[in-house]
């Protein structure tokens, strides 16, 4: 009885990351397998024909695969960097500063936090197009520069910065701004490690905003490129489609893997999630 | 390190609360100013205005003859001692001691990491580096200054935090219960060596606590602080023999003084128990009071208040004997005997205790003292 008590959590973990993984593994499959064997539901990793080089091979070289690559990094960076540089003094303001209006402005983030962007997206294309702005990277980073949940996010955590070393720095005479910067945020790394996993895949796999405002295959993001791509071959060719997801699902992970730790403390920590 | 610090008429409120009613204070420059209370008494607040962390609702708080009411918590050259010592977590101890320098003589780009190096003068770096030096040894701790505080001790981390405002040679040190997050072995270490460092450096000291020990141990002058007020400003010995109001009497002294309910008559005298007692109250109202006496002024005799002993607590070099009035069990009185004073009376035993009627402290309904005078014949 002690013995399968013991067991349990392992089990039940075990099924849901197998639930998780296993979309990935098929993915990774069907990447390396033959025309034929695709609609194979067997989920025996070594095909019985070896086609990766091959679907690889025309992941790269059909579509401007880097060129999608490139775009997706200078869309997840731009949008990450503006988040940071507004979310982190909001953050800051409303968990440690005294002023008036702070509870009503603190609700208001909260209740933003419930507006999908879907809800917006009409008004801000028709803004984005009346300024001619349509097929730039700005329209893909714009609408999301200012983020609630990195306002919350953040909050949550400098709210238990101790309030005693920041009048001390007072004293010391830092000004609010190298406060907020390098002794508040400095004690909430993991905070910042996992809103940047968070912000950085949401926006690398956007699919909704890119494709509403990007015509330009040249300004594609990794997934508006696939459907370029997709679109290409009809559909028709699943292991090199496959084969393209692949590639644009690895720096994810690679970059996951490396936070991994910081964001793991960083949604403990902040009560988040 | 030698500034007076005045403050006049602070007042200050949270919300509809008054914190601090009307504050009057002067500390004299090179003085060691304790403010004492219970918790919630305002003495906190009152610092934290002095710091320039709060700001005052009303009145004026000058530094060295300047009135500083206006300026930031910086401009105002006074360094604090925190009860959490806060200390910067990220930076090592010689980082740390060097902050508050680094802050005032370089600019914003020579603080900055790695550039900073570059745009700062080396002379300056090198000034600071000397300083740094220089405050860890007067508190030994130049052997920790390459750690990070979460590898220190408390007291460690106590020394860090001392170190830290004594580098900037402040006009005054403020001290927030700097001492009450140590173990009290180590607590009644660092009073002595706060003492001495008060009397090494003769700057003025303004410090925070709810201990009164601490206050009467290393002040030069205590203000004890009640609901917003201050009820007593005076020396250690000064509050202990001669408290203003029933508050500075109950809060000054280990063990805490007797306390007693008594009646004054018309003709002045006072009755404890239908008891005349060798004194004469100096104001003519009639009616109750209360009569206070310190543990050791009271000794045991042939004739006297019959009390009934409940136990006794040996110290080491004196005694200590609880017992209750034999006319109300509620009333507990605390007898203190040094070590050589025989006690002939076990538990439950009945013994009779007088005091000299100078020693008695006489307070009215209203809490404050009135002026009790002994006649011809010995106090109970």
């Amino acid at each position: 009885m002690a013995r399968i008590r013991r067991f349990l959590p392992h089990l039940v973990l075990g099924a849901g990351a197998f639930i998780v993984v296993l979309p990935f593994y098929w993915m990774f499959l069907t990447s390396i397998r033959s025309p034929a064997e695709i609609f194979d539901v067997s989920l025996w990793p070594i095909p019985k024909q070896f086609d990766m080089a091959q679907n690889y091979g025309r992941a790269a070289s059909q579509v401007p695969m880097l060129r999608f690559m490139l775009n997706g990094l200078i869309v997840c960076l731009g949008i990450l960097i503006v988040q940071v540089a507004t979310a982190v003094p909001a953050a800051y303001a409303l968990a440690k500063l005294n002023f008036p209006g702070r509870k009503l402005l603190l609700t208001l983030v909260i209740a933003a936090l419930c507006v999908p962007i879907q809800a917006l997206a009409l008004p801000l294309f028709v803004g984005l197009a009346k300024l001619d702005l349509l097929n730039t990277y700005f329209a893909m980073m714009a609408p999301f520069f200012l983020s609630v949940f990195a306002i919350f996010l953040f909050h949550q955590s400098f709210r238990s910065y101790p309030d005693e070393i920041i009048e001390a720095a007072r004293m010391d005479g830092f000004s609010e701004m190298e406060i907020c910067w390098s002794l508040v945020l400095r004690g909430s790394l993991p905070s910042l490690a996992a809103f940047s996993v968070f912000s950085v895949v949401a926006h690398w796999n956007d699919l909704y905003w890119p494709m509403i405002v990007v015509t330009d295959i040249n300004l594609a993001p990794p997934p508006l490129g696939m459907l370029f791509f997709s679109d290409v071959e009809s559909g028709a060719n699943y292991g090199a489609l496959m084969a393209g997801a692949a590639l644009i699902t690895a720096p994810m992970i690679v970059c996951f893997l490396l936070a991994r730790r910081h964001f793991i403390a960083g949604i403990t920590m902040t009560g988040v999630k | 390190m030698q500034q007076s610090v005045e403050l006049a008429g602070i007042g200050k409120g949270f919300g509809a609360f008054d914190v601090l009613k009307n504050i009057d204070l002067s500390v004299r420059p090179g003085e060691f100013l304790s403010l004492v209370g219970m918790s919630g008494c305002g003495k906190s607040t009152l610092l934290r205005i002095i710091a320039g962390l709060e700001r005052p609702d009303r009145g004026s708080v000058a530094i060295g003859g300047s009135d500083v009411t206006e300026l930031d918590p910086s401009a105002r050259n006074l360094a604090m001692v925190f009860q959490s010592y806060a200390l910067y977590p990220h930076m090592s101890v010689r980082q740390n001691i060097a902050t508050p320098l680094r802050m005032r003589r370089l600019s914003l780009a020579g603080r900055l990491p790695l550039v900073g190096a570059l745009a700062a003068s080396a002379e300056v770096l090198h000034d600071i580096d000397k300083s740094v030096e220089q405050a860890a040894e007067t508190l030994q701790i130049s052997h920790l200054l390459d750690r990070k505080p979460a590898q220190l001790s408390g007291g460690q981390r106590q020394r860090v935090a001392l170190a830290r405002a004594l580098v900037r040679s402040p006009a005054a040190f403020l001290m927030d219960e700097p001492l009450s997050n140590l173990d009290a072995k180590l607590r009644a270490h660092m009073r002595n060596e706060l003492a001495a460092l008060h009397c090494r450096l003769g700057a003025t000291f303004i410090y925070v606590t709810h201990d009164q020990i601490e206050a009467m141990t290393m002040s030069d002058r205590i203000a004890l602080m009640n609901e917003g007020q201050i009820e007593q400003l005076g020396t250690p010995s000064q509050l202990y023999e001669h408290p203003a109001t029933l508050t500075v009497a109950r809060f000054i002294g280990t063990p805490s003084i007797n306390l007693v309910p008594v009646e004054v008559l018309s003709n002045g005298s006072v009755s404890l128990f239908g008891h005349v007692l060798g004194l004469a109250a100096g104001g003519h109202d009639a009616g109750p009071a209360t009569l206070g006496v310190r543990a050791e002024h009271i000794s045991i005799g042939s004739e006297g208040l019959p009390l009934r002993v409940l136990r006794t607590e040996t110290h080491g070099a004196d005694r200590f004997v609880h017992a209750h009035l034999l006319a109300d069990e509620t009333l507990r009185v605390t007898l203190r005997l040094t070590a050589g004073e025989p006690l002939a009376a076990d538990t439950a035993d009945v013994i009779q205790v007088s005091f000299p009627p100078e020693r008695a402290h006489l307070f009215g309904r209203d809490g404050v003292r009135l002026a009790a005078l002994p006649t011809d014949r010995v106090a109970a």
